[in-house]
């Protein structure tokens, strides 16, 4: 079945969810879309393994990705679309688009492999997308100690740092909402 | 060790069934900044009858339109076709006067106080927080 939007809707706004692979983009995403979450199917260009023996330079191909999003209506004329933007470099086309207009990110990471965030935070930074840390744990406890993870990425102060467990729809909804704190005071 | 209940899926590769020029007619895709995941598309007045003529994916779309608006992004979600397809068929479509396209419109600085305002509230609303 599906969902249309309200047709007073006159504006549409996206955040990036981001984060590496299994951080929990995909279930932050589930727990507050208003719609079943759904792909879209991304067309980039890489580099295939190896070179092209005729002409001795690199083969380039284009492969697709699926990429997972959501949505909320905020008013009658205002909806919230979130997608869930993988971190890896390879995917810097995608990042060109969806960060164009998008009003910041959320950064998910997992205590746990936090050096896996580098080049995710590299990416947000090279956009220029305002951000908050989202600290995901999967097993139920946000209490680590956030400092810690400030500390390990080597986030500026000002940089929101909450923890979160992104399959409670209250706690991802908690955090999106200090992103959204976090870029009015930006705003200066 | 991998133990997060969490399905990413985000690196599943999958690659076209017909070729891309053959559903798009030849046609290229459009900049990348017309139709973003974002700018919201429906269906004109009276676009069904015309739409008879259409190819089967890009009446498949105009199925799915004809009833309200979507996000291009939503476009591509239910109809499982690639973003890059959809982009140049509705495209072609708009062309037609098949389509009414509400493009994302341009920020500027007042006006993100107020929008980033109107996100705010909106997700207190709706999550009581």
């Amino acid at each position: 079945m599906t969902v249309y939007l309200d047709p007073e809707v006159s504006q549409a706004v996206k955040v990036l969810i981001v984060g590496h692979f299994g951080v929990g983009k995909t279930t932050c995403i589930g727990s507050i879309s208003e719609i079943e979450p759904l792909q879209t199917e991304e067309e980039i260009t890489e580099a295939s393994e190896g070179f092209d023996d005729l002409s001795g330079t690199p083969h380039k191909k284009t492969t697709t990705v699926a990429m997972d999003f959501g949505r909320l209506t905020l008013s009658d004329q205002l909806v919230l679309y979130l997608f869930g933007t993988p971190g890896q470099e390879r995917f810097k086309e995608m990042w060109e688009e969806l960060s164009r207009g998008a009003l910041g990110a959320l950064v998910l990471v997992a205590p746990e492999r936090l050096h896996e965030s580098f080049p995710v935070l590299d990416l947000v930074e090279s956009f220029g997308l305002t951000y908050a840390i989202g600290v995901n744990r999967f097993d139920g406890t946000t209490d680590y100690p956030l400092d810690e993870v400030r500390e390990a990425l080597n986030l500026t102060e000002e940089t929101p740092v909450v923890a979160c467990d992104v399959r409670d729809e209250a706690s991802s909804a908690n955090a999106l909402i200090t992103l959204v704190t976090h870029l009015m005071t930006q705003l200066g | 060790m991998r133990d997060e209940p969490d399905q990413d899926l985000d690196l599943e590769l999958t690659s076209p069934l017909v070729p891309l020029f053959v559903i798009t007619g030849g046609h290229a895709l459009p900049p990348d900044h017309e139709y973003g995941h974002t700018t919201l598309v429906t269906a004109g007045e009276g676009a069904s009858a015309a739409a008879r003529t259409l190819s089967p994916e890009a009446r498949q779309v105009m199925d799915l339109v004809s009833d309200g608006f979507l996000s291009v992004a939503e476009v591509a979600g239910h109809t499982h076709l690639p973003l890059g397809i959809v982009r140049i068929l509705l495209a072609q479509m708009e062309g037609s006067g098949l389509i009414i396209v509400r493009k994302p419109v341009p920020r500027a600085e007042r006006a993100d106080r107020e929008l980033l305002s109107a996100v705010l509230d909106g997700l207190k609303t709706r999550f009581g927080a």
